[in-house]
């Protein structure tokens, strides 16, 4: 198989970039996304030119390193799909294809295709635990938790912190991400204690960070390649509106005490 | 000689006894301390974060953008613990003793013990953290059984285990940072290990964004790094883990033990062309319900389908027919390499066996299958366009897991004062052959619970001496690290990191892989320095040393990778007989298993680094048997 790529060619986050057009040759179709741009990186350093910079370690969908989009579309728009995924099968042979970072004020641009995402790691920092120093733990079968429960929670902790989400999002936001790791932790029995004050930290931080709001797309779930349901957003609100008001009702009855 | 300050006193009592021998830093003093974590993995992330709450100044660094993405977010199948929630047998004796017959009686007991106590204290820590582990439906926490054991003991949460085990390190590492104990170095490489007076007091490193080369002080070290499967080229392991970290520490006088001990898995998907860069684990799980078997005739190109029952040849089974399907990788491996060999393969290559769910579809029924290994199903659909709820899976092992790795005694300290090692990077309790869902355990004892206990004790009874970035040996060793990049952009010959890797790769696997004869290992010991050679003179790279430049990074861990193999080679070559992974043709028992020989090989073999040209100096920590008596491991 052939194929002509448009790449995002950026030397450094002050650079600036631009597309430059490739064509690559020799491709099968049990290759995958990466492995054709590995053959296209050995032809450049053969050549004496910079190879495309992009992210990847796993290669199996796990690590959430990789992630740019095609045409367009993050990951390539397969469901539940990574790029490290994605085989060359899925693609007509002689297509032409745009390859780009992902667009967000909160992902500044690295190099080539690789961004700055360590802003997902603040939000973490900001609340997304459940603190529970070594040496603390009670026996594990004593903390009973529903299967259904432990479940949703599973579901939600399934995320790879790729970043998709934000990318596909016409506001840059980080919602879904946010919901996933707030859904985990307020889901179980662990996490309850500090379910409301988690919340409110980790959406303040999200927003502190520059992500955009939610306008309701719905196309961060759409291109999850680990298929978070969007209806985690909605629960994430719920809490959120709990917590305010809950907030508020303190500062209330401290007020009048 | 070696002495890996075992506790005395009864197995039992070991640890209890070492916990309370060892001395304490009290509290106020903790913020003194500077300790360095290299890695964050499960072990790393576990370390620095446990010691941050206790109050130590604590430096992660990982080369990964977050910690997050560290190898081990890759383990699929689960998490031992002696729990005995089936009561179904199992014991902390239990565990200890079939990791110790697991590993082919090459592992030392106290540690092993050790590891097997603490599996417990593990689980409990985990739930704490909001690990959602699979659950029955009563809410308490399901289990099931995992490659060469016959108890229920593994715990898991669906096919993502180790997803979910390292987020949870992760989170409390992320609160620990945020609480100011712990200062997290992203994208930055450490290249190089400094001592100062004898003692280990601080690394090297490369922020792989601008190329900065720095030098950053520390009272301990941890190296957690991971294995070095990677130097096979194709293995189940993340592109980008390497071996730089503990070849660094070698090359400054760390021992290096048993490195030839490597792990093949024999449940992994076929390579299927020749630009394939890694290759993808099915979990070992798999084999808990699914039937490995190949067809009876040879070159037999039928659909596995069409292929009657009596014309199929359950290899496992037959062979083992008390552990079935369920024998320890090394055996599985082998014994599909063998009918491989014979020219039962299937699959385009005709490398592959069958692993057929079809029975375990009648049993349980399609859905309670999905439920427990959807995602595994999901990602061989992905990779080879089949969907095994149909057809059986074809599956090839591949290497996986390095049970060789730094020496180091029961505190997990290296024989560099000052320098510990924990998880896949130290070689610690695999013994010849890593037992399934061990090494998520071993990797969280050791930073969770072992590093806490003793690089405190290591503080208290040593006076250390404040340094600065101003000694001498921290300039010298920044000048070299930087003096070797310098060396590799400036070749500029014709072919790539990734050529020579490859190349590399399928010389170690054919000489030095599944099966090793002293014939194959001299072969591979006259390419070796070849290659090296090559590599030197030949490499091609583009840019310069002052930006992100990851050719050069590749490069600068390949050419790591070029001396390890040789030593993994010279070590294959001196342990004349065959245990666990380690597989000498020469070796073998009647029945074409590992013969071990333990009148010469009972120890571990800790090789010393004598010089670039110079052979290295073999070191023997002998190890005895109290407990567990030594026996030809069987499975039959
Ligand atoms: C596909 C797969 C499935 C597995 N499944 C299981 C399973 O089901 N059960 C089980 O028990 N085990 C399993 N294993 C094994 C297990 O996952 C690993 O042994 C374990 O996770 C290793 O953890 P670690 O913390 O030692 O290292 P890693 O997770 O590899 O972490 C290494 C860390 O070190 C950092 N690092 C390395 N070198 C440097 C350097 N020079 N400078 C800075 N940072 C550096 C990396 O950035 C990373 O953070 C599996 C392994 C694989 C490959
Ligand atoms: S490389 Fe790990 S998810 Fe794609």
């Amino acid at each position: 198989m052939k194929f002509t790529l448009r790449i995002w060619r950026q030397k450094s986050r002050e650079a600036p970039g631009k597309f430059v057009t490739y064509q690559v040759d020799g491709i099968t179709p049990d290759m995958s996304f990466l492995e054709m741009l590995d053959v296209l990186n050995e032809e450049l350093l053969a050549r004496g030119e910079d190879p495309v910079a992009f992210e990847h370690d796993c290669r199996e969908g796990i690590c959430g390193s990789c992630g740019f989009l095609i045409n367009g579309l993050a990951h390539g728009g397969r469901r539940g799909t990574t790029v490290c995924q994605l085989s060359m099968r899925f693609f007509k042979d002689g297509e032409t294809l745009t390859l780009e970072p992902w667009r967000a004020r909160a992902f500044p641009v690295v190099r080539d295709l690789i961004v700055d995402r360590s802003a997902f790691d603040r939000i973490i920092q900001a609340g997304g635990f459940i603190s529970a120093p070594v040496g603390s733990a009670p026996d594990a079968n004593a903390i009973l938790v529903p299967k259904d429960i432990a479940d949703t929670a599973f579901e939600a902790a399934a995320c790879i912190g790729c970043g998709a989400c934000v990318a596909a999002c016409p506001n840059a936001s980080a919602m879904l991400f946010t919901a996933a790791k707030l859904v985990h932790l307020n889901v179980l029995p662990q996490g309850q204690p500090q379910r409301y004050q988690r919340t409110l930290n980790m959406v303040a931080a999200m927003e502190a960070e520059g992500f955009g709001s939610c306008t309701n797309h719905g196309e961060c779930a759409a291109v999850c390649p680990k298929e978070i349901p969007l209806e985690f957003i909605g629960r994430m609100n719920r809490d959120l509106r709990r917590a305010i008001f809950r907030r508020r009702f303190e500062r209330w009855r401290d007020a009048t005490q | 000689m070696l002495d890996a300050r075992i506790p005395s006193g009864p197995l039992e009592q070991k640890w209890e006894k070492c916990r309370f021998e060892m001395q304490l830093v009290s509290p106020a003093n903790r913020r003194k301390y500077t300790i360095i974590v290299v890695g964050a993995g499960l072990a790393g992330a576990s370390a620095a974060a446990t010691l941050g709450q206790q109050g130590y100044r604590v430096h992660c660094f990982s080369y990964h953008d977050t910690p997050r993405r560290a190898h081990s977010i890759a383990a699929q199948g689960g998490i031992n613990a002696a729990k005995n929630y089936r009561n179904d047998g199992d014991s902390v004796y239990r565990l200890f003793y079939d990791t110790i017959k697991g590993g082919d009686f090459r592992s030392r007991e106290a540690n092993v013990y050790r590891l097997a106590e603490l599996s417990l204290n593990i689980i409990d820590q985990c739930v704490a953290q909001g690990v959602p582990f699979a659950r029955e439906y009563g809410g308490l926490l399901d289990t099931r059984s995992f490659g060469g054991v016959q108890v229920q003991r593994t715990f898991y949460a669906r096919g993502q285990t180790g997803q979910q085990l390292l987020l949870g390190a992760y989170q409390a590492l992320q609160e620990q940072i945020a609480a100011g104990t712990v200062t997290m170095h992203t994208r930055t490489e450490m290249l190089d290990l400094v001592l100062i007076g004898g003692r280990v007091r601080g690394i090297i490193t490369r922020d792989l964004l601008t190329g900065a080369i720095d030098a950053h002080v520390a009272d301990a070290v941890v190296l957690a790094t991971g294995g070095y499967s990677n130097v096979f080229y194709l293995s189940t392991n993340a592109k980008a883990s390497n071996c730089t970290a503990i070849w660094r520490a070698y090359r400054r006088g760390a021992l290096f033990a048993n490195p030839c001990f490597t792990q093949i898995h024999p449940t992994c998907i076929p390579q299927s062309s020749e630009h394939q860069s890694k290759l993808t684990l099915m979990s070992e799980s798999l084999r808990n319900d699914g039937r490995v078997w190949v067809p009876k005739k040879k070159g037999d190109t039928r659909p596995p389908n069409d292929i009657p029952e009596d014309e199929r040849d359950y290899f496992l089974e037959r062979r083992y027919p008390r552990f079935g399907n369920l024998v320890p990788r090394d055996l599985a491996s082998r014994a599909a390499k063998e009918v491989c060999d014979e020219g039962r393969g299937v699959g385009p290559q005709g490398r592959g066996v069958y692993l057929d769910f079809a029975d375990a579809i009648k049993r349980m029924g399609v859905e309670e299958v999905r439920e427990k290994y959807g995602n595994i199903f999901d990602m061989y659909e992905k990779i080879t366009g089949e969907d095994a709820y149909k057809v059986p899976m074809r599956i090839y092992p591949a290497p996986h897991y390095t049970m060789g790795g730094l020496w180091v005694d029961y505190h997990l300290m290296s024989n560099l004062p000052g320098l510990f090692v924990a998880g896949e990077a130290n070689f610690s309790d695999h013994g010849a052959n890593r037992l399934g869902a061990s090494a998520l355990m071993q990797g969280l004892a050791d930073g969770y619970f072992i590093l806490p206990a003793t690089i405190p004790n290591y503080l208290a009874t040593n006076s250390l001496e404040p340094v600065s970035v101003s000694h001498p040996a921290f300039s010298q060793a920044k000048a070299e690290v930087a003096e070797r990049l310098q060396k590799l952009l400036k070749i500029r010959g014709r072919r790539s990191p990734d050529s020579f890797h490859r190349e590399l790769g399928k010389l170690m696997w054919d000489k030095c892989g599944m099966t090793r004869s002293a014939q194959s290992l001299r072969e591979a010991l006259a390419r070796l320095p070849e290659l090296r050679q090559e590599f030197w003179e030949n490499l091609a790279l583009v840019g310069t040393g002052e930006e992100l430049n990851q050719s050069l990074e590749k490069a600068n861990r390949v050419s790591d990778f070029l001396e390890l193999a040789e030593l993994m080679c010279i070590d294959a070559l001196h342990r004349e007989e065959s245990c666990g992974c380690h597989f000498r043709i020469e070796s073998q028992t009647p029945d074409e298993e590992a013969k071990r020989d333990d009148e010469r090989f009972c120890y571990v073999a800790a090789w010393e680094w004598k010089g670039p040209d110079r052979a290295p100096e073999l070191h023997k920590e002998p190890l005895t048997f109290e407990y567990v008596h030594l026996t030809q491991r069987s499975y039959k």
